[in-house]
């Protein structure tokens, strides 16, 4: 049944001064069958072809790695992955990998894994001098020949770009085609698969320029109809763009130490500068300019060279650039000035001669002249990408508007994506004109080094520009948010409805029956996932029985199911405005794990015995069932307890437990626990059919926002301490760093100019003196100092606890020494971790394998941090969106404190509705709104020149004052802006804020007092 | 980033099957100035075993009255990894193997017909690619055989390990390497005994009953291949005056379903 051979291959392992050859058996098998069933010999289980498929096609490597969209139509069946290219795809592009193993997953798609290096008959050996990209595009040909020798009554197709691999084919007797080709033979029955077909790859910078030409003229020539690819480029064009050093150049270099690697940053705020950070060289190298960034896009992994000291440069400091340390709230208002940059460059590059449009943006230029060497940082230029990361989903935007692509044949058009770090895209389409008011996707497939633009291939479209649900979409896919239906195989893990307690679940010895209990739930109004409920009731001894009711979403979520692995792959679930996006299927979010009022469910508990002074006596944990009195909303349960009438059982259980909590809480602020503030805001939706917001609002913060807070933290931390009693290398926690000194730094300038010294020193040092940080004339000053606090600080981090030393378990914003996550498993994936491990240190259930060491425990939090972070961008690109949607149409005045100074203006934020946004102190500008983004652009240089002339700023006291000294603004004054809505380039809406007298603002709107 | 796939669309990676061995070779009577020596190879991992005795015991405070002594020697050669490391005769791994192969071999070895004598084990591993302990044990088993020792029951040994949720046997480096847990067994298939068994990492019970199992089938199918090398070298010392050394039969593919 196997015949085996074994035979010796040698592959280079260790380091490349340590070279040695490792030996590794190979078996070549003779029962790797053909996966089609008009194989007599293929047995009938493993048979994925199609008997009916018009052909069967084996792809290359490269149409593996480059054509993705194209083989994901639904039109593309039938195709035979050969192991040569899966581990070539796997090994050069891990997100490529995972959609094609989808693809060979899917049922409807029939692609098949044909293991030909292991088939006797199929296994190639490299002959002598033969390279191994030679070698693999002859081993697929062998396996297209062994198809079409075996199966003599299918068409086999050789899908390649190389048009040398084509020809060698065709000498061998297999029919190969380019996948433009292919696409144009199903024009009939698939007329979009034309446009998904990436270009060949033009750019192969290691080759000599000979080659690279001819490749690309086989190119042209492969895309047969849809010739003229990009515009009409001319085929012989100056290179504006350094060629990439070869690979082994690079390697060596940075072994050297003379080039540096690591991931590129681009600057959101300036899409011409970007960061690596290098530990060779213990600074963040700085890249100026789209020539030294040479073709590399935000993510991709770079090797830089630093440029000689005397040409390293500053970053830039003035508005457009240096926008924003931290303002994620801003990200909106700080537009204004950088699309102009974009148009600009769009109309030299549509022309295709454009020397200037990749230089550095006039703003960076014309303060690196004047800015003081002392802040210069090293600087460098790209000089190879060893590794792209170009996303794979794509990139959202719209096609540049501009004159619309004569009739309806192929046109080269420019796409401007949302995201401003990444540059326009050069696509080719037959439906320019149709797609011009469409969001759509793109992705890209190369960048020539003759081309100011990279290229790419339109994905999908979204809708129209600027509908809410179109602009949803957009912030999905730019944060990565799988909004995908679940799989039906993850509806077959969901207990049918009606669901409800069993008597087996009360009969388990292990389930404790609290149903006696009067457990009551405090959330959020409208609340349908309720993840916790509490009681408390008064002991015999005088003491007092607190719980607290976690959903036990582990009981139906089974580790390894496909929900299982569909929940832990979202994460967590996404809240936008007025839309969740849900991390488990509906039916378990909203009914059979939420802990609904006046119903029975299972839960998982934790019960204190606390002395009335709220001090914890004792804690277990158990799984329990409970019914819920009350499903309160913070609203209703604040009234309860402040009414004085009401003395039903779950109100005395509220104000006892908000008693307790505010003990609690006083210890924990005595321990140094953080107050921190975060300009959340909250929006009043319509009623109508577009759920457009009405209103804007603070979040309003009631007692029992603070009192459930304070239980679920109590939780937390014994649930922590538990776990990692037991498991002290592979329990999931959750920690916040503290911040370094460094990072404070900002504030503390800023403090210090308005007369208030803060202690940075410990969180309890920080806690003291932001509690003292008031000021008589600005009741807000508090909660303003108490934002910048927040941002000064990193996030919070999920963490294995093998990984981290146990002192830096620590939670520097609750001052806890330990911390985890235990109370929202319906709603957070980390959650359900943290249960599994609970429940085996009771002795209830196996460890799954998932968290049984340190590395998939790592894996699984790198992921749960990804996703998190991911989750929080979605829903505040969801509120600036809803913002903008608030203020179409309308113009407001608004009240708003500075909390930066610039040279030519401030970085401002309006707590009414939480933006942040700069304006700029050039009074025509102020009064005009912001101006046209081109026309801003064009004048960009000369007005700041003019401004410097006018405004002076001083760092030291953070005060920013005209030459005649009538205006003088310092940071933390107050000022009041206009917010209108502005459109800008390349179809991105923005708000614009503009600076009014303090006169104009309503009695309204005026923050705090 | 992901992972590594160690089984994918059913095969490993050097192309085998979850539940498949890897190629096995067993010689008899390798060496001349050994009482008796044997040489077990699996897939790379090949391992020369040598017997010398029963005889009388070195140090006589050691002697035991009732049974023969049995004294084990463990080495890796520093050729074996193909990184070369002089690796001592007293390192800790070193140690552990011999009283591991010393224990194992005592279950078998009719200790008592041999009282106040002494046997000497020595394993060399020559090419290590995992599975070095159980390539080890057998290598001393047929050596044992060959010196002509009694044994109650022919000793295999075999692992199993459990990567990605799937038990695979016979690890090679590469799969050892991974980190999974790697459970290795000596077996008597002929009175059904488990005579050894160790185990890296941790696994639920329920795998670790499935890896067990089929740890054992490895074990069995390993026993296959040693008796009929046994038998063979057998028949080859009964044609008297034949040259019995150098004839490499060797087990074809040993391969379990």
């Amino acid at each position: 049944m196997l015949k085996q051979k074994t035979f010796v291959k040698k592959t280079k392992g260790g380091n490349v001064t340590k070279a040695r050859a490792v030996v590794r058996e190979h078996y070549l098998r003779d029962d790797i069958w053909s996966g089609s069933p008009l194989d007599p010999d293929c047995p009938p289980e493993s048979a994925k072809l199609a008997a009916d498929a018009g052909a069967y096609l084996v792809i290359d490597t490269n149409v593996a790695l480059h054509q993705m969209d194209f083989l994901e139509h639904p039109a593309v069946t039938d195709v035979v992955v050969t192991k040569t290219v899966l581990e070539e795809v796997e090994h050069r592009n891990r997100a490529c990998f995972q959609r094609l193993r989808a693809l060979t997953q899917s049922d409807s798609k029939r692609f098949f894994v044909f293991s030909n290096e292991h088939c006797r008959a199929t296994y190639v050996e490299a002959a002598p001098g033969e390279g191994p990209n030679d070698r693999n595009d002859r081993a697929i040909r062998v396996v297209a020949k062994w198809y079409k020798d075996r199966l003599p009554g299918v068409r086999v197709l050789l899908l390649t770009s190389d048009a040398a691999n084509r020809a060698a084919a065709a000498a061998e007797g297999v029919e190969a085609l380019a996948p433009a080709a292919y696409a144009a033979l199903r024009a009939g029955d698939a007329p979009g698969l034309g446009d998904l077909v990436a270009r060949a790859e033009v750019e192969d910078d290691e080759l000599a320029p000979a080659k690279a030409s001819t490749s690309a003229a086989a190119a042209a020539g492969g895309a047969g109809g849809g010739g003229g690819g990009a515009g009409g480029r001319a085929p012989k064009r100056k290179k504006l763009f350094e060629q990439h050093r070869p690979a082994a150049e690079i390697a060596a270099g940075v072994a050297a130490g003379r080039l540096h690697q690591g991931p590129l940053r681009v600057s959101r705020f300036n899409p011409f500068e970007g960061w690596v950070s290098s530990a060779s060289v213990g600074d963040d190298i700085l890249i100026s300019g789209r020539a030294d960034m040479n073709r590399a896009l935000d993510g991709d992994i770079v090797a830089v060279e630093l440029l000689p000291e005397d040409q390293w440069r500053a970053p830039s400091r003035v508005l457009p650039g240096g926008g924003g340390g931290g303002g994620d709230a801003g990200a909106d208002g700080g537009e204004g000035e950088g699309e102009g940059e974009g148009e600009g460059g769009g109309e030299g590059g549509g022309e295709g001669g454009g020397a200037g449009l990749f230089q550095v943006a006039p703003g960076g230029e014309a303060l690196m002249e004047d800015a003081p060497a002392g802040a210069r940082r090293p600087t460098g230029r790209v000089v190879g990408v060893p590794r792209r990361n170009w996303r794979a989903r794509g990139y959202c935007g719209a096609l540049k508007p501009g004159e619309p692509p004569a009739g309806g044949g192929v046109a080269g058009v420019l796409f401007v994506p949302v995201d401003r770090r990444f540059p326009m895209i050069r696509i080719t389409t037959r439906q320019a004109a149709a797609l011009m008011s469409q969001r759509i996707v793109v992705a890209v497939d190369g960048w020539d080094s003759d081309s100011a633009y990279p290229h790419g291939h339109y994905v999908r479209s979204l809708g129209e520009i600027g509908t809410k649900d179109t602009e949803t979409e957009v912030l999905l896919i730019e944060n990565d948010i799988n909004t995908a239906p679940f799989a039906p195989a993850v509806y077959e893990c969901v207990p049918e409805q009606p669901w409800e307690v069993a008597a087996a679940d009360l009969a388990d010895p292990n389930r404790e029956d609290l149903r006696h209990l009067p457990v009551c739930s405090v959330d959020p109004p409208g609340c349908r996932d309720i993840d916790d409920a509490l009681h408390v009731r008064e002991l015999p001894n005088g003491n007092l029985e607190v719980g607290v009711h976690i959903a036990d979403v582990t009981h139906f979520l089974k580790p390894g199911t496909p929900m299982d692995d569909e929940a832990a792959a979202r994460a967590t679930t996404t809240y936008l405005v007025g839309r969740r996006i849900d991390m488990l299927p509906k039916a378990l979010t909203e009914d059979i794990c939420s802990l609904r009022g006046g119903v029975e469910r299972l839960t998982f508990s934790v019960l204190w015995e606390l002395t009335p002074d709220a001090e914890v006596l004792s804690v277990r944990f158990t799984k329990a069932a409970i019914l819920s009195r009350a499903a309160l909303s913070y609203a209703e349960a604040q009234a309860r307890i402040d009414d004085a009438a009401q003395t039903d059982e779950v109100t005395r259980g509220l104000r006892h437990l908000n008693a307790l909590a505010k003990k609690l809480r006083a210890g924990r602020i005595s321990r140094g626990a953080l107050q921190l503030a975060s300009p959340e805001v909250k929006f009043e939706l319509g009623d109508d059919g577009d759920h457009d917001p009405i209103d804007v609002g603070v979040y309003q913060l009631r007692e029992t926002n603070q009192m459930v807070e304070e239980f679920m933290l109590l939780a937390n931390v014994a649930v922590a301490e538990a776990i990692v009693g037991a498991y002290p290398s592979c329990s999931l926690l959750r920690r916040h760093q503290t911040p370094e000194p460094r990072m404070f730094e900002p504030l503390l300038r800023a403090a210090a100019a308005a007369g208030i010294a803060l202690d940075v020193s410990s969180s309890k040092a920080l806690a003291g003196s932001l509690d003292g940080a008031v000021r008589g004339d600005d009741p807000y000053f508090n909660t303003l100092v108490r934002i910048m606090a927040t941002r000064c600080m990193t996030q919070a981090t999920y963490f294995g606890s093998g990984d981290v030393a146990p002192s830096e378990y620590r939670h520097y914003g609750l001052a806890s020494p330990i911390y985890t996550h235990f109370t929202s498993p319906i709603r957070r994936y980390a959650d359900v971790v943290v249960h599994r491990l609970l429940s085996a240190l009771l002795g209830l259930s196996p460890l799954p394998a998932s968290v049984r060491d340190r590395e998939a425990l790592r894996g699984c939090s790198d992921n749960l941090n990804v996703r998190h972070r991911n989750a929080q961008m979605a829903g505040r690109a969801s509120v600036e969106l809803h913002t903008l949607i608030f203020f179409r149409g309308r113009e407001v005045v608004a009240d708003a404190r500075v909390t930066k100074v610039r040279a030519n203006g401030l970085i401002v934020f309006v707590p009414r509705y939480g933006i942040e946004g700069s304006v700029y102190l050039t009074p025509k500008e102020g009064a005009g709104g912001g101006g046209g983004g081109g026309a801003a652009a064009a004048a960009a240089g000369g007005q700041q020149q003019q401004q410097q002339q006018q405004f002076i700023l001083d760092e030291e006291r953070q005060v920013v004052t005209s030459a005649d000294g009538r205006l003088r603004f310092a940071v933390f004054d107050r000022c009041a802006v206009r917010i209108a809505v502005e459109e800008g380039a390349g179809q991105r809406r923005h708000l614009a804020l503009s600076l009014v007298p303090r006169e104009r603002l309503p009695a309204s709107e005026v923050v705090g007092g | 980033m992901g992972r590594r796939e160690y089984v994918s669309d059913g095969l490993r990676l050097d192309g085998r099957r979850p539940k498949e061995l890897r190629n096995m070779r067993a010689q008899i009577g390798v060496l001349q100035s050994a009482d008796g020596s044997a040489m077990f190879q699996m897939g790379n991992t090949q391992v020369l075993a040598s017997v010398f005795g029963p005889r009388e015991v070195e140090q006589r405070s050691q002697l035991q009255h009732d049974r023969a002594i049995v004294k084990c020697e463990y080495a890796m050669a520093a050729f074996s990894t193909g990184e070369r490391r002089r690796r001592g005769k007293t390192d800790r791994r070193s140690t552990e193997l011999s009283l591991v192969i010393r224990n194992t071999l005592e279950q078998t070895i009719q200790l008592e017909e041999y009282a106040r004598s002494q046997i000497d084990v020595y394993v060399q591993v020559l090419q290590a690619d995992g599975g070095t302990r159980c390539a080890c044990i057998n290598a001393a088993m047929l050596a044992l055989a060959d010196a002509g020792i009694k044994l109650r029951d022919v000793i295999a040994s075999c692992a199993a390990g459990y990567l990605q949720g799937t038990p695979l046997l016979d690890l090679n480096h590469e799969e050892d390497r991974a980190g999974g847990p790697d459970i290795s067994v000596a077996y008597q298939p002929g009175l059904g005994k488990i005579v050894a068994l160790q185990m890296d990492g941790r696994l639920p019970t329920e795998a670790f009953d499935e890896c067990v199992q089929l740890a054992i089938e490895g074990c069995k199918a390993m026993a296959g291949v040693m008796r009929k090398e046994l038998l063979r070298h057998t028949r080859a010392l009964m044609a008297a005056g034949e040259d019995a050394g150098g004839g490499g039969g060797g087990g074809g593919g040993a391969a379990l379903r």
